[in-house]
């Protein structure tokens, strides 16, 4: 099967995945985050359109905001 | 993760049409009060202004006995202690004796701005850290809260303010930071009302309408003094709107301590605020920093966290998307009528473009205002007003914790909890537990009084806060707090004690804040593994260990719950709020080795503080001087006869599925980490044995937890500091805390 990690955990993979896919599919939605692909930092501006290749890992940093 | 809201699902924002310069006025009878004022005491004294962020004096007042002098901040104060959070410790631990209760006169409120305090060139300088020994957990409480009080005391002269023992009559205490004048006023007509009370105190002690910014008034409420969650509203004056805001000293009850003193108010008449007034050996340097953040924020709040349109109320909808908005008493983290009371709602219902920085000079101004609500119950039914707020913390507690989904009762309930004086954070808890309680028969209407305590209820839930207020009904048990209300329905014998100790979501005698834990390791400590009780102010680490998947081992989360908990308490002693920290980051922030911890602006405080006092300072002094005041709490608290492990026990709603519903609503996680961690196979276990297996596990990692989170901060298993410790923070040079560890094994 085709995967990727996000934060370590398994996500299906698909040809043409974008990071903006892979937080509508792992509902993040908290605007600051740092997120790299095999450890290459994405800009924010490159979310719709930076491709995710199959068995990447993928981080999403969330900062920590509340309090 | 939640399924009720998504990015998408967010309307455009549309202005609010309400004319926010519309209310219901309070000032006649405003000369007759005046009249009735009974002068007791006028002391006089030289103002002067800081130097390097310090006035090197504090007042000392002592209500019962008229007493007022000066004590001189000593150079050992201030390397020990800095100010803030810690001048109000070491002030509290030489005010009380480990006999002293809450409601003896020598417990203290001593209320300190921090060195920092007052600059206006960077967001966030404006706090004070407010100091007593608390009646909900009778150890030590800090809170911090903006307004002008702090900074405009520390421009009149002062440090600190230290307040001890207790009136017979009702007070106000009026300091005049441009006379040189303090005035003990016998107070007996004004109402007790914050929202009344500060407007009618403004223009009582303005010498004409451009003066009234120069006021700040300290008050508390009705419900203060009928409970032991009271709170103190530090005002200030919005000139746009013409009215005055209030902020909130809400943990731990310290407006109780000020109403049970017979302080009806303390108001200060600092001088007009300039942007020098600290005198700082290098004034460009804080300029420079602060222009740099100012320009972040136009910049990047846009496309982050909002905090200058919505204030923390930002944070809702992502609550509960994450599944972390506490709902029902902390059993859920979600809800399908989120949306009623999301960010977006409070958009349309807060008035945009207006002065809501609780200081001056800062252009984050999150302290957003709903103007013209009209109230539907209560003495104030009907009056129109102006609700700061809602807030995160007040839109969670009061709102999904409590089941109620309607914007404008939520208002209501904001409102009141404001103006009576009462936590909206501990209110929204404890009604919470009473309507679980409610839900599961521990309460009735018979035991209540008639209230009908079902989730949503709002019309009952504020019958409760107006019976608090009153000193009267079911409202004066629930204003007991979560912790003495566990202990009342238990020797009641109306429901099942281990049931009511696992949902009653308090530790140390504090009420949670309104995040969920239960998914989070780290945050469990975050919260339980506090030194005044679970405030979410020492370590919010929910996403960096349940999200991020930073933390994966204990000792990762020890050294979280190491780094977190002494940066945060460095903002207490210096007089900063945390919010610019980290609601907003530098646009190459993700470049940075740990952008979590946002180095550029941990720079940017590191720098002001080294050009406000002249003496450089780096991440590892920063880390020794929160040290020195962390531990100093921590042998307080023992010295109370708490502050060791037994204390740090955490209720088992905040760790994991109390009941069967609770179970099966995240099934799919419970049932994975059965299989993957535990080591069982959950389809042959019952849902009894599942969820025993469950509680053994995560109550197992939680005291893991602590010994590991003990070992990095230096203490011994059962959480006392080690000599080892004291000595190398150089807190051996007080023999009475070496004498205190050593009787405790430390």
């Amino acid at each position: 099967m085709n995967t990727i990690l996000v934060n370590g955990d398994p996500l299906e993979w698909k040809d043409g995945m974008t990071v903006r896919d892979v937080l509508t599919l792992k509902r993040f939605t908290f605007p600051m985050l740092v997120i790299t692909v095999n450890d290459n930092i994405i800009d924010r501006k490159r979310y719709d359109t930076a491709l995710i290749p199959n068995d990447a890992s993928v981080k999403v940093v969330h900062l920590m905001s509340g309090g | 993760m939640s399924s009720h809201t998504t990015e998408t699902d967010y309307p455009k924002f549309q202005r609010c049409e309400v004319d926010f310069t519309q209310r219901t006025e309070y000032l006649d009878g405003l000369e007759a009060m005046k009249a009735a004022h009974k002068v007791l005491k006028e002391w006089t004294f030289k103002p002067s202004l800081p130097q390097q962020g310090y006035t090197n004096r504090t007042l000392y007042l002592n209500v019962g006995t008229l007493e007022v002098k000066e004590k001189a901040v000593t150079q050992q104060m201030k390397d020990m202690f800095i100010g803030g959070r810690g001048f109000g410790m070491w002030y509290l631990w030489n005010a009380i004796t480990p006999k002293t209760k809450w409601n003896d006169p020598e417990n203290e409120i001593i209320i300190t701005p921090g060195p920092i305090s007052g600059i206006t060139q960077y967001p966030g300088s404006g706090k004070s850290l407010v100091v007593a020994l608390s009646p909900e957990t009778e150890i030590p409480i800090d809170s911090n809260v903006g307004g002008y009080f702090g900074p405009l005391l520390k421009f009149s002269g002062y440090d600190s303010l230290e307040i001890q023992g207790k009136a017979e009559q009702d007070l106000i205490v009026f300091i005049d930071g441009q006379k040189g004048l303090l005035r003990i006023e016998e107070a007996p007509a004004e109402p007790l009302d914050s929202h009344v009370l500060a407007e009618i105190l403004t223009r009582m002690y303005a010498e004409n309408d451009a003066d009234r910014v120069n006021i700040s008034v300290v008050s508390s409420g009705a419900a203060a003094e009928h409970s032991l969650i009271g709170m103190l509203n530090f005002s200030w004056f919005d000139k746009r709107r013409g009215c005055i805001r209030l902020k909130q000293a809400g943990r731990g009850g310290i407006g109780t301590i000020f109403r049970n003193k017979k302080i009806k108010a303390l108001v200060i008449r600092g001088p007009e605020v300039k942007g020098d007034m600290n005198h700082p050996v290098d004034q460009e340097t804080i300029a420079k920093t602060g222009i740099k953040l100012h320009q972040e924020l136009r910049s990047n709040d846009p496309v982050q966290c909002l905090m200058r349109r919505n204030g923390t109320a930002h944070i809702i909808e992502i609550m509960d998307a994450y599944d972390l908005l506490p709902t029902h008493n902390f059993q859920y983290g979600s809800h399908p009528e989120v949306h009623k009371i999301a960010s977006y709602v409070w958009d349309q219902r807060c008035t945009q473009r207006t002065t809501d920085g609780c200081w001056y000079g800062c252009s984050m101004a999150c302290a957003k205002g709903a103007d013209g609500v009209v109230l539907q119950t209560g003495p104030y039914k009907g009056h129109r007003v102006t609700v700061d707020g809602p807030e995160y913390e007040n839109a969670a507690g009061l709102g999904s914790n409590c089941g109620v989904f309607d914007p404008e009762f939520l208002l209501e309930l904001n409102f009141y909890c404001d103006t009576y004086g009462i936590c909206t954070i501990t209110y929204g808890t404890l009604c919470a537990f009473v309507m679980e309680c409610y839900q599961r028969g521990i309460l009735n209407k018979e035991r209540t009084g008639g209230l009908e305590m079902t989730w949503g209820n709002a019309l009952d839930d504020l019958a409760m806060m107006h019976q608090m207020a009153q000193g009267e009904g079911f409202g004066k048990i629930a204003g007991l707090g979560v912790k003495r209300m566990k202990a009342l329905f238990i020797a009641n014998g109306w429901g099942d004690a281990a049931l009511i100790n696992d949902i009653g979501m308090e530790n140390k005698g504090l009420e949670y804040s309104q995040y969920m834990s239960k998914e989070s390791l780290a945050q469990q400590g975050g919260y339980a593994l506090t030194n005044k009780g679970p405030q979410h102010d020492e370590a919010w680490l929910i996403f960096m260990d349940m999200v991020n998947k930073q933390l994966p081992t204990f000792e990762d989360k020890a050294e979280a719950l190491y780094y977190f908990p002494l940066w945060r308490t460095w903002f207490g002693l210096y007089g900063w709020c945390k919010l610019p920290w980290n609601d907003v980051a530098p646009s190459d922030n993700a470049k940075t080795a740990e952008p979590t911890k946002i180095p550029e602006h941990v720079q940017n405080y590191l720098d002001i503080v080294s050009a406000m006092t002249g003496k450089k300072i780096t991440s590892e002094d920063m880390l020794r001087q929160s040290a020195r005041v962390y531990n100093f709490q921590r042998i307080f608290n023992i010295r109370m006869g708490k502050g060791l492990r037994l204390h740090d026990h955490a209720p088992y709603r905040s760790q994991g599925p109390v009941t069967k519903e609770e179970y099966e609503s995240r099934i799919e996680r419970y049932e994975k980490e059965l299989r993957d961690q535990v080591g069982v196979d959950p389809t042959t276990m019952s849902l009894e044995e599942k969820m025993a297996a469950t509680r053994k596990y995560r109550i197992d990692r939680y005291e893991k937890l602590v010994d590991a989170v003990y070992t990095r901060r230096g203490w011994t298993l059962d959480g006392v500091p080690t000599q080892a410790r004291i000595q190398e923070l150089g807190l051996d040079i007080f023999p009475e805390l070496v004498e205190i560890v050593k009787a405790h094994g430390g």
